[in-house]
């Protein structure tokens, strides 16, 4: 019988946490950037139940309204709407990245690529301002 | 300045240790040193029994890839100055089995990486009589997915690879696109049937964090995205056109 043992080794596994996402900061801006499709998800809902009150009649849109002014409803739209932002903010520097690049073929600063995109939006955003604002 | 730092190593040996512990070693702090000369110093030095992978010590093995302060760099490349006064928190890469110290297990990416075909596939009966002639233009469309040295730091630092282990992952997705954009090529279907699959593009969730740690300034991230693209205009085609392909 041989004096010796083969080599065994036995490999560490390590198990990633749960709360992986709190270990650095761009961990935590991905995690936060994924859920903000919820507030996204949110904002549909609410939109959906306001197109429907607003067709149920003056009665049920002033009870959506008066639900609106409730100061919790407020907080959590406030928080929805810095979630939107991010969200919008987020995927605009993302998408124009890798659809210029596909196009052009070539590194393209995020910036520049995200441009078109911001500039579509704050045209959009100062369009339904102005509508608001009764200019139209 | 302090004239020395403190370097906390992870130390795992696999025949006496459940877990990893850390074991601190007091070092020069020299300002031409990188963490690499700081780790050979501790071998040399201090504790011949570290073990760690280095090679050529100017970041074009890809060997030497560790945690630093939790984030995956190339040792040779990175200044223990910047760390300074300390201390240096030195580990092995994430995601990756730990076969002693700081040397991780590859063979699960190495498996990956001969699955997306990383090479010259040709389905013509091509026999080059001289070299196969590129424009610039030509070569500009993979060059900078050519540069990686598979050094595995985008593995580590993609939190996608570390929850499912069955994700190709990054570096051999974007091998599989270089080969993909090479005009010599013609491998593309056989790597599209592969890598479009869940444990390929579509498993990554755009976190980006492969191209910032990327030490030769590949973008896999963008590599994956173009892909995803590719991927889904091919199902269109195949979709529309059934008969199309033959």
């Amino acid at each position: 019988m041989p004096q010796y043992t083969t080599f065994q080794p036995k490999p560490y596994r390590p198990r990633m946490s749960a709360y992986w996402y709190l270990d650095q900061w761009h961990y935590l801006r991905y995690a936060l950037r994924e859920s903000s499709s919820f507030f996204v998800a949110y904002f549909c809902v609410i939109t959906l139940i306001q197109i429907a009150t607003l067709k149920a009649g003056p009665t049920h849109y002033a009870h959506f309204q008066a639900l609106m002014r409730c100061p919790v409803i407020i907080i959590l739209n406030a928080l929805a709407l810095a979630f939107i932002l991010l969200h919008a903010v987020t995927w605009f520097l993302l998408v124009p990245r890798v659809a210029l690049r596909q196009v052009l073929n070539r590194p393209t600063p995020d910036l520049i690529a995200s441009t078109p995109n911001f500039m579509v939006w704050f045209g959009a955003t100062l369009i339904v301002a102005l509508f608001i604002l009764g200019v139209f | 300045m302090a004239d020395t730092i403190i370097l906390e190593v992870e130390r795992f040996h696999p025949e006496r240790d459940t877990e990893p512990s850390y074991q601190s070693f007091e070092v020069p702090l020299r300002a031409d040193w990188m963490v690499l000369d700081a780790l050979n110093f501790i071998k040399d030095q201090l504790d011949g029994s570290l073990a760690f992978r280095w090679s050529c010590r100017m970041g074009i093995c890809g060997s030497c890839g560790m945690t630093i302060n939790g984030v995956p760099k190339l040792t040779c490349e990175t200044l223990l100055m910047d760390f300074a006064p300390g201390p240096v928190r030195v580990g092995p890469l994430d995601h990756f089995p730990v076969v002693k110290d700081l040397v991780v297990e590859m063979d699960d990416f190495m498996a990956k990486l001969q699955k997306v075909r990383p090479w010259i596939v040709r389905k013509d009966d091509f026999k080059p009589q001289r070299e196969f002639i590129q424009t610039p233009a030509q070569l500009e469309a993979f060059h900078q997915f050519s540069l990686c040295i598979n050094c595995t730091l985008c593995y580590a630092a993609c939190p996608v690879s570390g929850l499912d282990s069955n994700f190709i992952g990054p570096a051999a997705i974007a091998l599989a696109h270089r080969y993909n954009l090479d005009s010599r090529d013609q491998g593309q279907e056989d790597r599209l049937d592969i890598i479009s699959q869940h444990e390929g593009i579509w498993d990554c969730t755009v976190v980006g964090e492969c191209s910032t740690v990327c030490p030769k300034g590949v973008d896999p991230s963008l590599a994956i995205q173009q892909y995803k693209l590719t991927a889904t205009k091919e199902w269109f085609k195949s979709f529309l056109l059934p008969r199309g392909k033959n």
